[in-house]
């Protein structure tokens, strides 16, 4: 993991001395609420529905059992007890007081953390693969990258007063798992075909929100040292060029949509052309300097199969199971990664509690080199555990009620906090996630269903995702009313898709039904071995529809 | 309005040539449309010039007019407009060593964006000096010392000073293998 140096540390204290004085500024006057607006989401502060919200950055997902352990220290001294993680990586407190946001900023700084630019219209912070390092699908580990990214981010004075807020994702793996095309910037680190060498693929112009698009390639392969120069005439095209008169057409995606991607590709390359590259580009130095703390740890040399796994699986079911759904490959024989669902049957997507938090931080330590990844799915990873020890694992997470054995199932919702935090809601999506993780609580018919991911937004700003869910729900309001609109066939892989929609909107009773019928027709059409995914894209959203509306008509009927 | 630079509250030479009015005395910053009128005059009588750019000016567009242009004054409409920081960054780059001047009101915590892009000053109105005395903008200054960014700004970002430090390293080690080798 990266460690701060000197001045990493020196700068992080300053950013919170700067915010203490900031807090005060406000108190006394001497900024206004409009000015001091921006400064505070530009650390990760927002005023909700009922209090203040606190965003903590977590670059690229990787935690440390002491971090995570000091993010439950603050939950229970400031908050209550419990935080949330979201789909971009980060953690979210919901209550804590303004007076009291300085000291909980140098608990962070004391653990090498910050909320440095988690919100506001400015480059947010940088997420990536959680499976990096892990994957064997990986060219290279993106998280060198993203740290280089977050630095050269962090407080740049061109870029702090965007037209919009701007968001960066870096995979290093063939098979993407950090949704790079539905970025602002998504960036696919490749071997150059012929020669090997090492760069990137340069995507721009995705994201989600009430127009989600997908992003375009601006470049097919930049090389390494070439990154922030290119990335600043990209910062530099938007900021000048991105639309200010509206905040809904203000991101980088209606940019490239209006001039095209051509024009906006002939811009980019026209303003790195006139850049001094040399002079903003890091050292390859620097570049090694970083990427020297994301060595792999100390693995042992183990076989590839373990006896005791196999015996443990064949003597617990469940145990058994929890390896089928949870348990990831490792590059390294011996080890695995193992997901720890965030996602209990009827609980809040993304929430730990502290007491949960202070349990993974201790069997991060004991089983995998005490290193905790962050996942845009919600859920935490332990990245690096022995297949000897995956049972004891698997034990102390049934001890603490975290071996929910759903991970990429039907009940691994992603959902935003919806009306029940967030003032920018139309409606509630926590209790539509709580209502649909019911209905399919039964295991076998979760595994017998397989992989299919539902994604839930309470408006349209999309932060559950739902545009790239296989399932999407979105919540909207009518004369005061929750509704709720169905999309089918979304992906957030490197096959990215929007969902389309299916049909008429539902009240929020009505959408588990709606959801089975859905999962019915899959059931029924399915070729074997065939994902929802896969029979979706063979079959056309026609069979799912016909059968919505049948039940749409039907309730009507039993309504009369 | 009052004029700020990186040491405190800087008298200001030039006076702006505003709609409707006559051609000032002395230095003069014009509108960027009233540039090729009056530039003539104001250097014949020995003056500086200056101009006033809108944030929406392309750098290309506007660099064939700057030349002996003593001052470019960029326009902040809001101060969360970061339009006028890329235009600043962006006339840095193509050459431009003149007077590079904010205008509009932006505020204290703002003053390391305006100099990391660039500019020399800031020219913001009043009302945002009543609330923001000069000592908030110097201790703005002062909290943030260290930036990331290379190639903004005045003084070594931190990527620099890692360099230094590993050369100084690098030094020190091949004179420690000198030395041993006396």
């Amino acid at each position: 993991m990266y460690r701060y140096d000197e001045f990493d540390s020196r700068f992080v204290r300053e950013r919170v001395r700067e915010f203490r004085a900031q807090v005060e500024r406000r108190l006394d006057g001497s900024l206004t609420e409009d000015e001091f607006k921006p400064l505070r989401l530009q650390n990760g502060l927002y005023l909700q529905l009922h209090a203040y919200m606190l965003r903590i950055a977590i670059p690229y997902g990787t935690l440390s059992s002491r971090q995570l352990r000091q993010l439950a220290l603050i939950a229970d001294r400031y908050d209550r007890g419990y935080g949330h993680f979201t789909t971009r990586q980060n953690l979210q407190f919901n209550w804590p007081k303004l007076k009291d946001v300085p000291d909980i900023l140098d608990l962070l700084a004391d653990v090498e953390m910050h909320a440095i630019q988690t919100s506001g219209n400015c480059i947010r912070n940088v997420t990536a693969d959680h499976f990096a390092g892990v994957a064997a699908d990986e060219v290279e580990d993106p998280r060198p990258t993203a740290e280089l990214i977050r630095q050269w981010s962090s407080l740049h004075p061109e870029f702090s007063f965007l037209p919009r807020k701007f968001k960066i994702a870096v995979t290093g793996a063939e098979h993407d798992r950090a949704a790079i095309k539905a970025h602002d910037i998504g960036l696919r680190i490749l071997r150059r075909p012929g020669t090997g060498e090492i760069g990137y693929e340069v995507i721009v112009g995705g994201g989600l929100g009430r127009t989600p698009m997908i992003g375009k390639v601006v470049r097919e392969f930049l090389p390494r040292a070439d990154l922030l120069s290119f990335l600043e005439a990209i910062m530099r095209v938007y900021n000048l060029e991105g639309r200010r008169d509206n905040k809904f057409k203000a991101r980088v995606k209606i940019l490239v949509h209006e001039i095209g991607a051509e024009e906006f590709r002939r811009r980019v390359e026209q303003e790195f052309a006139a850049l001094d590259g040399p002079s903003v580009n890091a050292d390859p130095e620097e570049v090694k300097r970083i990427a020297a703390y994301f060595a792999p740890p100390p693995y042992e040399e183990l076989p590839e199969r373990s006896v005791k796994l196999s015996i443990a699986k064949a003597a617990h079911r469940d145990f058994a199971r929890f390896v089928e759904t949870n348990v990831f490959a490792h590059r390294v024989p011996g080890y695995a990664a193992v997901t720890i669902s965030l996602k209990p049957i009827g609980g809040v997507p993304g929430d730990a509690t502290s007491e949960q938090m202070r349990i993974i931080a201790e069997l991060a330590e004991r089983y995998s080199f005490g290193e905790i990844r962050v996942t845009y799915m919600q859920n935490l990873v332990l990245p690096h555990v022995r297949n000897d020890e995956l049972f004891a694992l698997w034990e102390a997470l049934d001890a603490a009620e975290l071996a929910t054995a759903n991970a990429s199932l039907v009940t691994d919702i992603i959902s935003c906090p919806g009306l029940d935090y967030c003032s920018l809601a139309t409606a509630r999506s926590i209790p539509i996630a709580q209502s649909l993780s019911r209905r399919f609580a039964d295991g076998a018919r979760q595994r017998e269903i397989g992989p299919l991911g539902i994604k839930i937004s309470g408006c349209i700003n999309a932060c559950g995702h739902h545009h790239i869910g296989n399932i999407g729900i979105l919540g909207l309001e009518k004369n005061g009313a929750e509704y709720y609109q169905l999309t089918l066939g979304g992906d957030a892989t490197e096959n990215a898709a929007l969902g389309e929609r299916l049909g008429p909107g539902l009240a929020a009773e009505e959408v588990p039904d709606a959801v089975e019928k859905i999962v019915n027709v899959y059931l029924q059409e399915r070729s074997v071995g065939e994902e929802f995914i896969a029979t979706y894209r063979r079959l056309g959203i026609a069979p799912f529809r016909q059968a919505f509306e049948k039940g749409v008509e039907g309730d009507q009927h039993a309504a009369h | 309005m009052p004029l700020i630079d990186a040491t405190g509250f800087k008298q200001n030479g030039f006076a702006r040539m505003t709609e409707g009015c006559s051609l000032p005395a002395g230095d003069v910053i014009l509108p960027l449309e009233k540039l090729s009128t009056w530039r003539e005059e104001v250097f014949s009588r020995g003056d500086r010039v200056g101009v006033h750019l809108p944030n929406t000016a392309r750098v290309d567009e506007v660099w064939p007019l700057l030349d002996d242009v003593a001052l470019v004054s960029i326009d902040f409409p809001s101060f969360a407009d970061g339009r006028g920081f890329s235009l600043a960054r962006g006339l840095r780059q193509r050459g431009f060593f003149g007077v590079l001047r904010a205008f509009g009101p932006l505020i204290a915590d703002q003053m390391r964006h305006a100099l990391g892009c660039g500019f020399d000053e800031v020219e913001t109105p009043e009302a945002v000096i009543v609330r923001q005395p000069i000592s908030q903008w110097r201790a703005a200054l002062e909290t943030i010392t260290l930036r990331y960014q290379r190639g903004a700004g005045n003084g070594l970002s931190i990527l620099d000073r890692r360099r230094a430090a590993r050369e100084m390293g690098h030094r020190r080690f091949h004179s420690g293998l000198a030395l041993a080798r006396e």
